[in-house]
C-alpha cells in the first residue's frame, strides 16, 4: 500500500536516522511512504499562537496535498504529528479558522479537515498491524527497553486521541511486538524540558536524569523515543544514564534491515 | 354518534410559551366529532379538572382529550376527573404536547402544528376507545429485601415493625454489609459496629423477619403484589441448624491461607470461618476453593472437633420459592477496580491502599488490631498522602463521570482520626473541590483543616512512584500554582464506588432499568424517588446513587413506608389494558405464549360450532388478567392477528398513524 508521508524539516536535518530507518521498515512491511511534494514546515511554534492564521498555513497545505493522494497523511516526529492533527481538529471543528484559513488559501475546494493524520505508530499499530510485525522479525530484541513517550503524543489527549495519556500501552506492545521486553516506568510520560534549555539549561538537565534514572531503577537496557527534540535532551542532557534510540531504529534492528 | 371534548393546558409557560395554545383549541374546534375545545393555564389543577367535569356533563361527552404533559405525569389525574363526572375513565387519552412538543421544539409556528397533529392523532384513537373496567387482584402480606446491608436492614426493620412478614436475602454468609467493614462514621465519629450491629440483632431476633444468609435470588416471577421468587441458598457446607459459632473448627482448620474478604484481603483467615465476631447468622461457612477436605478429600478435621456436628460435606444448593408482595432492591456497592490508574501505583506498591483498606487498618478488629501500620513492613507511617476523586468525576472513560458523594467527608474523617490518633504524623489531602453540604458536614471539614492542620491542597496528582523506599506524590498545587513531590509512607486513594455488580442480574430478574453507570433507575427523579418504574419494586441504598448511611437510612425507611402503603390494602386494582385473543382467529400455535414474560397465557381446548349442528374442539390462547401486564409483545408476535391489547388495539394504533399521516 501507499501512503503519503510528512517527514518535517528536523528528519532532513538532525534527525535522519529517525527518517532512514523509517522508510526501511516500511519498505520491509510492504507500505510505500510517498513524501507530498513541496511541502513546508509543519508550523512548529503553533501551540503559542492561538488567534493568529499564517502558523497553521503550512500545516494545511500538506493535509490539502494527503486529501488529494489517498486522504490520509503519515507522520513521524511527535511535534510535527501534534502540529498537523491539533490543526486538522482546527479544520475540522472551528469554523472561524476553518474560513480565514481558506481565504488564504484560496484552494480550488476549501479544506474542511478530511484528511486523517496517522502517525507512524499508528500506522504500526493499525494498519499493519503488530501480530504481522511479529511475523515479520527476523533478529528478536531479547532485551529490556523502556518506553518514552514524551508530552507531543499524548497530550491534549481529546484531540490526539493516541493511547491513554496516564498510562499509555502502544509503544509497550510494539516493543513486546519486536521481541522486547518492556519495561514499564512512571517517568515515561513526562516531560523531558522541550525547548526550555534554550534559556535554562538546567531544566532539562534535571527532567531528563529523572527520566533516564527511573527507566533505569525498574531494569531497563535502553529507552526509545518517536520524538527529536526528546531524543536531543535525553542524550545530551541525560547524563549517558542509558542509550537512547529511535523507536524506528529497533525496529528496523529487528526486521534485519539496517541501513 | 361521537361527542369529543378536548382540553388544551397552558402549562404555565411551559406549553404555552412554545406552542400558541389558543390556535390549538380552536382549530381542533372545526374536528369531526369535536363538540367542546377549550383551554387553560393549568388544567391540572382542580379548577381544571372542574372545567373537565363540568364539560363531560354539559355536553355529554363520550370521550375527551387532553393535550398536556407525559400521560406518565397526569394520565392518572385526568381519568379520575372524568370518572367523577361519570365518565368511564379509559375513555380519556393524553396527548402528550409538552415532553413531545413545546420542550423540545423553539419554533412557534411549528411548534403549534405539530401541538394539532398531536391532538388529532388522540382524537382518533379516543372515537375507537371502549369503556374498561379495571380488575382486582390479591396482596401477598410479605416482603422481599434483597440485600442485607444498612439500607435493606432498615428496610426490613421498619417493614417488620408495621407487621408484615419481610425476608432478607442475602449472598454473604451474613448481613451488615459495607458499613460492618467501616470503623467510625461521620460526622459525629461513633463507632460503626457499635450502631449498626444491634440493629443486625434486631433483625436476627424479630419474628416478622426471616434472614437468608449465602442466598441469591435465582427468579422472579409475578407482578406487584403477587410476586414468586426462587430463592438458592448457597451450599455453606455448615448446618446453619445446628451451627453454634463457637468458632472451635477455626481454630482446628489448618487451611490458613484464604484472604479475608471482610478484611479487604489485607490477611489471611481459615477455610471455614465466621466473616467476623458480630456475624448473623453467628454460623461459620466453608470456602469450597479453599478446604483442604473439597480440594482433596483429605482433612475433614472440622468435622472431627465440631461438638454438634454442624458440618456437613455434602451438602448442595437447595432452592426456595416463596410469594411475596413488594420487592426491596438494597444491593449496594463496591470500590471501583483500579486497573485503569496504574500512575497512583496501587498495583505495584504495598503502601497505596484503598479508603476501605485503610477503614479496616484503623478498626479495632482488622488485621493490625486498630493499629495504623503500613502493609509493607508493618512500621507507622509518618507522612500520609491522602488522593480524593481517583475514578470519581472523570471525563476521561478511565473511571466514573459522577461524584461519589462520600468521599470527602470519609478522607477528612481518615485525616482527622490519623492526626487525633498519632499527631506526629503529617496529613496531605489533594482534592479537586471539597463538598461537604450536610447537617454538621462542612463544619466537620472545616475542623479537619482548622484544629487538626491537615493540610488540604487543591490539585490533582500525576503520579506515585516509590524512590528509595518513600512514596513520592507528584501533584500539581493550583493555588501556589507549583508542580509539587511529597515523599509519603502511605498513600490511601479515595477509590470512586459504583453499584455492586450483580444488581444487574437483580435488574434483570425484576424488569427493573438500570441507568449507563449501572445506578438503578427511580420512577421520578424528585416525586418518586424510592419507587422503581416497575409497579411493586422500590430501591434503597447506592444502588440508586451514590449516599451516605444518614440518607441511605432515610431512603430505606422511606421504601418501607411505600412498601407498608401497598401491604396494607387487600387488593389491587388491576390494569385493564389487556392481551386479549380472536378466538376466531387463534391457531393455537403458541407463540404468543413463549413470547410472554409473565406466563400470562395457557392454552385452552374449547368447542366451536360450524353451523349445521356440527361442532369442532379447537386449542386456542387464553390470557390470565391478572397476570398480563399488557406489555404488546403477543400482539405483534401473533402471526394471524388474533391477539389484541385493550385500550391499544390494533385498530386504534393504525388509526393514530393515519391521522398523522393526513398532515
Amino acid at each position: 500500500m501507499k501512503i503519503s508521508y510528512y517527514p518535517g524539516c528536523t528528519l532532513r536535518t538532525k534527525a535522519k536516522d529517525l527518517d532512514d530507518s523509517a522508510r526501511l521498515c516500511a519498505k520491509a512491511l510492504g507500505v510505500e511512504m510517498e513524501e507530498i511534494e513541496n511541502w513546508q514546515c509543519c508550523g512548529a511554534v503553533y501551540p503559542m499562537g492561538t488567534d493568529e492564521i499564517a502558523t497553521k498555513l503550512s500545516a494545511v497545505r500538506a493535509l490539502d496535498a494527503a486529501k488529494h493522494n489517498g486522504g490520509k497523511l503519515l507522520t513521524l516526529c511527535s511535534a510535527c504529528h501534534n502540529v498537523i492533527k491539533r490543526t486538522n481538529e482546527d479544520m475540522k471543528a472551528d469554523g472561524d479558522i476553518c474560513f480565514r484559513a481558506n481565504n488564504y488559501l484560496k484552494l480550488d475546494e476549501p479544506y474542511k479537515g478530511e484528511t486523517e493524520v496517522l502517525h507512524y505508530l499508528e500506522l504500526l499499530k493499525n494498519v499493519v498491524g503488530f501480530d504481522n510485525i511479529k511475523k515479520a522479525v527476523v533478529k528478536p530484541l531479547n532485551r529490556k527497553v523502556g518506553a518514552y513517550y514524551g508530552c507531543l503524543l499524548l497530550r491534549p489527549s481529546g484531540v490526539m486521541a493516541f493511547d491513554n495519556p496516564e498510562n499509555p500501552t502502544i509503544i509497550e506492545d510494539f516493543i513486546r511486538a519486536i521481541g522486547g521486553t518492556p519495561v514499564v516506568y512512571p517517568f515515561r510520560n513526562e516531560c523531558c524540558g522541550a525547548y526550555v534549555g534554550l534559556k535554562n539549561s538546567e531544566l532539562p538537565k534535571k527532567k531528563s536524569e529523572k527520566i533516564l534514572q527511573s527507566a533505569k531503577e525498574k531494569g531497563a537496557e535502553e529507552v526509545i523515543t518517536a520524538c527529536p527534540l526528546c531524543l536531543y535532551n535525553l542524550q545530551t542532557n541525560g547524563g549517558n544514564i542509558l542509550p537512547v534510540k529511535y523507536f524506528t531504529e529497533l525496529l528496523a534492528e529487528a526486521l534485519g534491515v539496517q541501513a | 354518534m361521537q361527542r369529543i371534548g378536548v382540553f388544551i393546558c397552558w402549562c404555565g409557560s411551559n406549553i404555552a410559551a412554545t406552542v400558541d395554545v389558543v390556535k390549538v383549541a380552536e382549530t381542533i374546534k372545526n374536528e369531526p366529532g369535536v363538540v367542546f375545545s377549550a383551554n387553560y393555564q393549568y388544567m391540572c389543577s382542580e379548577n381544571g379538572q372542574q372545567l373537565i367535569k363540568q364539560a363531560i356533563k354539559e355536553h355529554n361527552l363520550t370521550g375527551i382529550v387532553v393535550g398536556a404533559c407525559s400521560p406518565r405525569m397526569h394520565e392518572a389525574t385526568f381519568r379520575k376527573a372524568a370518572e367523577e363526572a361519570g365518565l368511564n375513565p379509559y375513555m380519556v387519552e393524553i396527548a402528550n404536547i409538552r415532553e413531545h412538543c413545546s420542550w423540545i421544539h423553539k419554533d412557534m409556528e411549528e411548534a403549534t402544528e405539530k401541538a394539532v397533529i398531536l391532538v388529532r392523532t388522540a382524537i382518533a384513537k379516543v372515537k375507537l376507545n371502549a369503556p374498561l373496567t379495571a380488575g382486582e387482584s390479591p396482596v401477598v402480606k410479605r416482603a422481599l429485601v434483597i440485600g442485607g446491608g444498612i439500607a435493606g436492614i432498615q428496610a426490613a426493620l421498619d417493614i417488620a415493625d408495621a407487621g408484615f412478614e419481610v425476608d432478607i436475602v442475602e449472598k454473604n454468609a451474613t448481613i451488615g454489609g459495607r458499613m460492618a467493614q467501616l470503623d467510625k462514621t461521620f460526622p459525629t465519629l461513633d463507632c460503626s459496629a457499635c450502631i449498626l450491629t444491634p440493629k443486625m440483632v434486631d433483625c436476627a431476633q424479630h419474628e416478622k423477619i426471616d434472614i437468608l444468609s449465602y442466598s441469591e435470588v435465582e427468579e422472579v416471577k409475578g407482578f406487584v403484589g403477587n410476586f414468586s421468587v426462587k430463592i438458592r441458598r448457597k451450599a455453606r457446607y455448615v448446618d446453619e441448624t445446628k451451627c453454634t459459632g463457637c468458632k472451635l473448627c477455626m481454630e482446628k482448620c489448618p487451611s490458613k491461607k484464604g484472604l479475608d474478604d471482610f478484611n479487604m484481603n489485607l490477611n489471611t483467615r481459615t477455610a471455614i470461618h465466621i466473616p467476623f465476631a458480630q456475624a448473623i447468622p453467628n454460623v461459620a461457612v466453608i470456602d469450597a476453593t479453599q478446604c483442604l477436605k473439597m480440594k482433596t478429600g483429605k482433612c475433614g478435621i472440622c468435622q472431627k472437633f465440631c461438638e454438634v456436628g454442624a458440618i456437613d460435606f455434602t451438602q448442595q444448593d437447595t432452592f426456595i420459592e416463596r410469594q411475596y408482595g413488594a420487592i426491596v432492591v438494597a444491593t449496594g456497592f463496591k470500590p471501583i477496580a483500579l486497573d485503569n490508574f496504574n500512575e497512583f501505583g496501587y498495583a505495584d506498591n504495598k503502601d497505596v491502599i484503598t479508603s476501605l483498606e485503610l477503614e479496616r487498618l484503623m478498626n479495632a478488629a482488622g488485621p493490625t488490631n486498630g493499629v495504623l501500620l503500613r502493609p509493607s513492613d508493618n512500621e507507622h507511617p509518618k507522612v500520609i498522602t491522602f488522593i480524593q476523586c481517583v475514578g470519581s468525576r472523570d471525563t476521561s472513560g478511565c473511571g466514573k463521570p459522577y461524584c461519589s458523594k462520600i468521599c470527602c467527608m470519609y478522607t477528612a474523617k481518615h485525616a482527622m482520626m490519623i492526626r487525633e490518633k498519632y499527631p506526629d504524623t503529617e496529613v496531605h489531602v489533594f482534592y479537586i473541590d471539597v463538598r461537604t453540604p450536610g447537617k454538621n458536614y462542612d463544619e466537620f471539614h472545616r475542623r479537619a483543616v482548622e484544629q487538626y492542620g491537615v493540610d488540604y491542597i487543591k490539585g490533582m496528582v500525576g503520579k506515585v512512584y516509590n524512590e528509595n523506599g518513600k512514596l513520592m506524590v507528584q501533584g500539581s498545587n493550583l493555588i501556589d500554582n507549583e508542580q509539587i513531590t511529597i515523599a509519603s509512607d502511605l498513600v490511601v486513594l479515595a477509590t470512586a464506588i459504583e453499584p455492586e455488580p450483580s444488581v444487574r442480574k437483580v435488574a434483570t430478574l425484576l424488569t427493573a432499568s438500570i441507568d449507563t453507570n449501572n445506578f438503578l433507575t427511580e420512577s421520578h427523579a424528585k416525586l418518586r424517588p424510592v419507587e422503581s418504574p416497575t409497579a411493586g419494586v422500590y430501591l434503597a441504598g447506592v444502588c440508586q446513587g451514590p449516599k451516605d448511611i444518614p440518607e441511605t437510612v432515610s431512603q430505606a425507611s422511606a421504601c418501607a413506608a411505600k412498601v407498608i402503603c401497598l401491604l396494607v390494602k387487600d387488593k389491587l386494582k388491576t390494569n385493564p389494558c389487556v392481551a386479549m385473543p380472536d378466538e376466531m382467529m387463534c391457531n393455537g400455535c403458541s407463540q404468543c405464549a413463549n413470547v410472554c414474560a409473565y406466563g400470562a397465557i395457557t392454552y385452552v381446548d374449547k368447542e366451536f360450532r360450524l353451523g349445521g349442528g356440527k361442532t369442532e374442539i379447537r386449542r386456542v390462547a387464553s390470557v390470565n388478567p391478572a397476570v398480563c401486564q399488557g406489555c404488546g409483545a403477543c400482539t405483534v408476535t401473533c402471526p394471524s392477528g388474533a391477539m389484541d391489547l385493550k385500550g391499544f388495539s390494533s385498530k386504534q394504533i393504525m388509526s393514530e398513524v393515519e391521522a398523522i399521516c393526513k398532515m
